[in-house]
This record gives structure tokens, sequence and C-alpha cells, in this order.
């Protein structure tokens, strides 16, 4: 389990040393402060000063491990090369036992992946941009059948290495990435709605079993190109995506179900994904807690995964009374329109068609200055 | 009334045998009063409770059992600060001896309160081991030897030192809190009284780069204090070496914002205008050989498969076999590894070729459409039948393979197949089992796909099928001249 050794005042979680091996780059990404036309103030670690740093943070329980990621110098073969040298000075010289996550090259030749990952923790390839479309504009040397061959590549290494299940008992073949592979997506730079998002990441998520998608709000970058929104990054939307990843990935929904009601592919910004669904899909409602499945409980809105498990525990040893649900949930505020117990059933309140106005965050008054 | 005092505020041994005796006897908890080593010597109650008289000699005591569970969860709440926890476990050990679920039992009232004893210390648990910062003293024997000041909430330095001996194995240590102080050199881990904050040295020089990498690291335009503080509470600030920084990117966070979203946007690096020519793209690719096929198929975007299909799966085989082998489409193994019939499909082809005798390696296998198709449902990638355009689409890269490997026989498996040679719809029903002449002197046959075979749920019917399948592929190789089998 990773630890997150400190917050930022953004809220976020410093758990690694997250550094990037230079910020030369001879990409031309428009939204990336690095980009090759960027006036940024260049620098660049060697590897014995990444391997000490992470060491003498180690050492001192700032941090869990190191996040590396580098610009493209030379070629990205060259670069790549470069990142291996730190994991590998770090594992075998230094017997380093913390977490290394490597934000892998695409373009860089699969021998130098398969390095990487013998020493690596986690593997990283960015998609960075939802539509193939947008790639070309805003990232022009990238391109996504690179991006997903290579995230293909890190599949086929890992699912290769697994032990044959005749062959379990033998020795076991060297590690590699047990931590499995991860990409990030950049929200709000292009015209991408949350539908094309999702759709990307749905299929990411199958085809290459990724651990994670990680959304990145765009957020202003100094030297910033005239290509690009200025706009304070869209947290809440960032957030929203999060919610829906999360319901496709452990509340058993389907892309589309999120996106049915949605026309313009757009997450509603004033509830969470589910909520919205819910109050679109009421004839499904509302839920015995009694009697029904874990499927259906995982749809209640207010649910999470934690609270169907205890309910589902909890009705062995009793018939649950609403008082009994919220003792085992954070809040009725959200759930009790949606759910019937022996004691108490929301009646009319799925009818109503004001029902969506309990949910919104109610507008605030401005105060005179 | 029973007067139970332990030897100290996190003796679980002793708790456990004065509970299992008590238990034993049948002793209900409002009988007992519990107190940690401190509170023992001027309770209230101390002197007016005389001891209860010893039980009856009949009363033979009760076996008393417990989850494996409660008492990893027991051994963590004695630590607990608040003195009503010996109680509230005695309570808990009390009813799991009637209802040998009461642990699990979300309505139980000992259970949950134990349960949140327990979440407390979890925590506390975690945020020793992120918020503990080590500074260096010097080194001793070859070895670094580090010192760290930390107050915890609840009388957790026995529960987390394996941890930070697990992680520092390799340095010599010594965490110290006001309560308890624990040691690893190496070999063993020690523990001593409480200690006070003017034993930790002043300072360590990694902490200024450690500053630097905090601040740097934030980014002014997310600000949201409240996700940081319910993760990070002031409390723990004082011992941190990067809290000092806080109000401070607090406070300017919302200037610099302001100075990047008001900041123009800047003209392009000179060194932009040299790398043009880095990226220039490939020339067209004339396409004179199968190789040159192969190459300019890797970046085949004519229809839109291509923009969720990793990579462009081309035929495989030598350029001068006589037997070609046509199937529908790569799947999602196919699409990983990057190789024709790889995957269950194709693990039977092998099957069926090797009871055929035909040899794989020399034939080429491939696929009339070059990309995989798919729609995601929840883990996985289900296949989908690629459409008539788009079969028509990829026969450019088809007519090419049979072009330059101009087979004598072609085999066709499944009706994709079919239409990706004819150019339009053919019933395999009705092809199926003749011969065919094509016009440039080809012959073909075709025959299911053998996909179809994995989807029968009648298993005398696809074992009949089966043999089919075989047949067929025998029959392609009998028309073979006999050395090219």
């Amino acid at each position: 389990m990773g630890i997150c050794h400190a917050y930022a005042p953004d809220g976020r979680c410093i758990s690694l040393l997250k550094i990037l091996m230079t910020n030369f780059c001879i990409y031309d990404c428009k939204y990336c402060i690095n980009r090759v036309s960027s006036n940024v103030e260049r620098a660049r670690f060697s590897v014995d000063e990444i391997v000490k740093l992470t060491l003498d943070f180690y050492k001192r329980n700032y941090i869990e491990g190191l996040f590396l990621s580098s610009g493209i110098i030379r070629s990205s073969n060259y670069t790549m090369e470069q990142m291996v040298e730190v994991a590998r000075k770090l594992r075998v010289e230094h017997n380093f036992g913390g977490y290394i996550h490597l934000k892998s090259i695409p373009e860089a030749d699969p021998a130098l992946i398969e390095q990487a990952g013998l020493h690596a923790d986690r593997l990283s390839i960015n998609i960075e941009l939802p539509r193939e479309a947008s790639l070309k504009s805003y990232a022009p040397e990238k391109s996504g059948t690179v991006i997903r061959s290579a995230m293909a590549n890190v599949r086929y290494g890992i699912e290769s290495r697994q032990p044959d299940r005749k062959e379990r008992g033998k020795a076991r073949p060297p590690r590699f990435i047990p931590g499995g592979q991860s990409t990030q997506m950049i929200v709000g730079a292009d015209q991408s709605s949350d539908s094309d998002i999702m759709t990307t990441s749905a299929s990411l998520y199958s085809g290459y079993k990724l651990r994670r998608v990680y959304y990145s709000a765009f957020s202003p970058i100094q030297d910033s190109s005239g290509d690009l929104p200025l706009i304070k990054p869209p947290l809440m939307r960032e957030h929203r995506l999060y919610q829906a990843d999360w319901l496709m990935r452990f509340y058993g929904f389907e892309k589309d179900e999120i996106f049915e009601a949605r026309q313009d592919g757009m997450l509603d910004l004033e509830l969470d994904p589910k909520l919205a669904w819910a109050l679109e899909r009421r004839e499904r409602f509302p839920v015995d807690v009694n009697r029904a499945s874990r499927e259906e409980l995982l749809r209640v809105p207010g649910f999470g995964t934690k609270s169907v498990n205890r309910i589902l525990s909890a009705r062995r040893h009793t018939t649950l009374r609403l008082d009994h649900i919220a003792r085992i949930v954070r809040s009725l505020k959200i759930c009790r329109d949606f759910i019937e117990t022996v004691d108490w059933h929301p009646s009319r309140a799925l009818d109503l068609v004001t029902l969506r106005e309990r949910f919104v965050p109610q507008p605030q008054q401005l105060q005179l200055l | 009334m029973h007067q139970i005092s332990l030897s100290s505020e996190t003796d679980f041994d002793g708790w456990r045998d004065a509970a299992r005796r008590l238990a034993g006897q049948g002793v209900p908890p409002a009988k007992i009063h519990w107190s940690g080593s401190v509170a023992g010597g001027d309770d209230l109650f101390a002197a007016a409770c005389a001891p209860e008289p010893a039980s009856p000699a009949h009363w033979a005591p009760r076996e008393v059992k417990v989850p494996k569970a409660f008492i990893d969860m027991a051994k963590r709440v004695i630590c607990h600060r608040d003195p009503a926890r010996f109680a509230w476990l005695y309570q808990l050990l009390w009813d799991l001896q009637s209802n040998r679920a009461a642990l699990t039992d979300p309505l139980n009232d000992a259970a949950r309160w134990v349960k949140g004893a327990d979440k407390q210390i979890r925590r506390d648990v975690h945020k020793m081991h992120a918020f503990v910062r080590f500074r260096k003293v010097g080194e001793r024997d070859g070895r670094e030897v580090f010192m760290s000041w930390f107050e915890p909430d609840n009388r957790i330095v026995g529960l987390t030192a394996p941890f930070f001996m697990r992680r520092f194995t390799g340095m010599d240590w010594t965490i110290l809190t006001p309560e308890a102080c624990a040691s690893w050199d190496g070999k063993k881990l020690t523990f001593a009284a409480g200690a006070d904050r003017s034993q930790m040295p002043a300072e360590d020089a990694i902490e200024d780069q450690w500053r630097t990498y905090y601040a740097s690291i934030f980014n002014p335009a997310r600000l949201k204090v409240d996700a940081m503080l319910s993760e990070m509470p002031a409390k723990y600030w004082k011992n941190l070496p990067e809290a000092e920084l806080i109000p401070d990117l607090i406070r300017q966070s919302s200037q610099r914002t302001g100075a990047l979203l008001s900041a123009p946007s800047t003209d392009a690096n000179i060194r932009s205008s040299r790398m043009s020519n880095f990226f220039a793209e490939d020339e067209a690719i004339e396409i004179s050989s199968l190789d040159d096929a192969r190459r300019a198929a890797s970046k085949c975007d004519r229809c839109p498969i291509h923009e969720c299909a990793s990579q462009t799966i081309f035929g495989e085989g030598p350029v001068d076999a006589r037997l070609m082998i046509i199937g529908e489409q790569p799947g999602d193994q196919e699409d990983i590894a990057g190789k024709p019939f790889v995957g269950p499909a194709g693990q039977l082809f092998d099957k069926a070729m090797g009871e055929a005798n035909v040899e794989r390696r020399k034939a080429y296998v491939t696929n009339a459409v070059k990309h995989f198709k798919f729609t995601p449902r929840g883990k996985r990638r289900m296949h989908q039948k690629p459409n008539a355009g788009e079969i028509d689409t990829c026969r450019f890269w088809l007519d090419l393979e049979r072009k330059f490997v101009a087979p004598d026989v072609i085999l066709t498996m499944g009706a994709t197949a079919l239409r990706g040679v004819f150019g339009k719809a053919v019933a395999l029903k009705d092809m199926r089992g003749a011969l065919t002449q094509l016009d440039n002197g080809t012959r073909l046959i075709a025959t299911i796909h053998p996909s179809y075979l994995l989807r029968l749920p009648d298993r005398q019917r696809a074992a009949e099928e089966y043999d089919r399948f075989v047949d067929d592929l025998a029959r392609a190789r009998s028309l073979l001249r006999p050395d090219a089998a």
C-alpha cells in the first residue's frame, strides 16, 4: 500500500519524488510547458543525481519511491535508456526497496520497455488526449497507434510472464512490473466531450488491463501557446470523470448507461453521475435493501461498495430498518429516496418532478462588501 | 465489583489473562472495573469495592473462545487513549460468547465502538508511518544513523516500529515520542521510556532540497486547502519540515494563478524551427514487395477501426507460400501479440492443421480485415463483426498480399474471408466443399472459421464440425503439389 507522506496545499498526495530527468524536449505538444517551442529555462539531472536524491529522500521517510518522467532528448531510445539506467542503479547497485514508476516513452524500442519492466513497479504510457484528431493538432509528433501498440507490448510482457497453470510450483519467473500499467489523459485542453474521454478509457481498460486512467485537468502554464484556452483548471469536471470511471470499474456500469441521458456528452457538474443516472431511471427504484442483489444495491445513489458489503452482511442477522441503514451508510440524505426497508418507503418522492432539486447544491446568497 | 489493574496502559497480555478468567467465571461486564497502571492509585472506586468472593467450587469455568480477528483488533485497540477501551473490549468478548457473529454484526454496540476505536488507531498508525521525518545524525560503524521526533495521538509506538524496521533495515534509527521510544540497530528492535523534543538534532541539509521539491510540486491553480487539511491536519505540522512553507504557498496562490491566466502567450522558441526537419513526414511508400505492403499497412487509417485497435495485424508466412489461409479479423490476443491466429481460435486452428498434416509455417496465414474491431464490455473486449464497408476497404491489403504471395491454393475461413476475396457477399454454405477456380488460376476452398467451432454449444455437433473442418484443411493440402505442403 502506498503512503502519502505529505499533502500539497492543492490537496494532492505526495508519495513519490516525481521529477523530470530533463525538461529539454524535441516534441512540440501544445499543452506542455516543456515543448520545444517554449522559452522556459532548461535543465537536466544526471543519472547519479537522481539516484542520490531518491535515496536521500527515501531514507528520511519523505517518499515511497520515484516517479521518473522526462522530456525527449536526442531520441526516444536514448532517453528511455537513461531512465532505465536510473531504475537499474537504484535496484541493483543500491538494493532500493521502494517504489519505482517510469513514464515510458511510447516510441522507444520494445526491448527497452522489457528492461524497464524488470526494475520498475509500474510503467505508464500517456494517452494524453482522448481523440486521434486532438492528438494530431495538439501533439503532432505523437500517434495514438504508437501509444496503443506500446501499451499492447506492456500487456503482452505481463501476460507472457504469468506462469502457466501446469507449471505452477516451478521457479517463479522474474518479477515484471508488479504494479501493472497506467495512463493519463488531459481534460479541458481540447474540445473532447466527457463521453469521448470515457469511451477512450473503457477501450483502454479493456484492451490493456490498465490499473488506472488518470484524468488531469488542464492547468494554465507559463509561457503558454496561443492555441490553447487560458482557463482555470476544470477541477469539478475532473472529479466527475473520476466518479464515472469508478462507476465503470467497481459498480457494474457501462459507459453508454452513464451517458444515455446526457445529450451533449458531458457529465452533470451539479450531481454525481450515479445520482444523475438514478434520477433518469426512476423505474428501477425503490430498491428493497432486504432483498435486492448486490448489483442492484450498487446502483443505489449514496451506497458505496463498502456500504453494500455491510448491508449484505447485516441482513444475515436481521431484517433491516431505516435506522439500521443510517448506521451503515455515511448519510441517508441521498439514498433514502431510492430505497425501501421494512419501515420505510419513499412513497411518492420518486414521482416528484422536483426531486432533482433536493440534491442540487443550494445557490449561495452573495454578501454585501 | 471486580477491580482489575493492569501492569501498563498497553498491557494486552494482562488484559487477556484477566478477561479470560472473568469471562470463564461468567462475570458480566457491569461488574468489572478496569484500569491501566497510572489510574490505579487514586481511583475513587478502588477503595469502595471489595473484591468479589471467589466463585463457588462447583462452578466450572467456561472455555472462552473468540475469532482471530478479535485478538488482532484488541491488540491495536488496547493502545487507544480512551480509558473505557478495556471495558468495551470485555463487553465485546462477552457478547461474542453468546453470539459468534457479534463482530460482523453492524448493529452490535460494543463491536461498533471497538471497530471505531480500531479505525482511529489504524489511522493514527498510518499517519505515523507517513509523517515521521528522519534527520541524519551521523554514521556509526559504517551505518548511517537517523533520528526522529513524533507525537502520535495514541500509544502506538509498539505498533508502528515493525514497519520502520522492515523499511529502514539498512540504517540505524531512533524514533522519539513523549511516551515511548523505539530504536533499531540492524539487529534488534528496542523500546525505551518517553523522551522530549530537545533530544532531536536541529537540522538536516537535505530538508532544504525537500522543501524546494514540496514548493515546486504544488500547483497554485488547484488550491484546495480543505482537502489538504483533512489528510494532513495542522496538529502534525510542527514536526514536518515542509509545513512552514504552507501559509505562504496558500497566500500567493491566487496571485500566481492570476499571473498565469493573464500572461500573453509567447512566441515560439528558435529551437522549434530547427526541429521541423527532424520530424519530416516519411515519403509515401511505393509498394513493390510484401514487406513494403506490411510497412505501409502498419500506418493504415483507411477505415475507423484503426482508432481503437492497437496495431495492424498483417499476414504471416513465407512470401513464396503455395497455400494462403484467410481468416476474418484479429481478436483480442492477436491485437496484443501482433500476430495472426494466436488466440483461442488460433490454437484450435493449429490443432486442426496438425491433424490435417498441413504445416503452418509453410503457409501464408492472414485475415480479411487487419485491425481488431470490438466493443468494450467491462474488463473485456467483445469481438464485433467487421461490416461490408470495412471488409471492402481492407481488400486493398488482402489484394496486395494475394498479388505478392501468388498462392496456388487459397483457403478461406468464414464468410468475411469470402467477401474479402470476391468483393461481394457470397454465401458460405453455397461455396463450402466445392472447388472454385479464380480468374488468375488460383484454386479456392471455402470452410468455416474455427471460432464457429468454439461457439457450438452441442458437443457432438462440435466434434462433427471439427472433423469436417480438418477434412477441408486436408483437402486444401491435397491440391498442392506434393512438395509444397
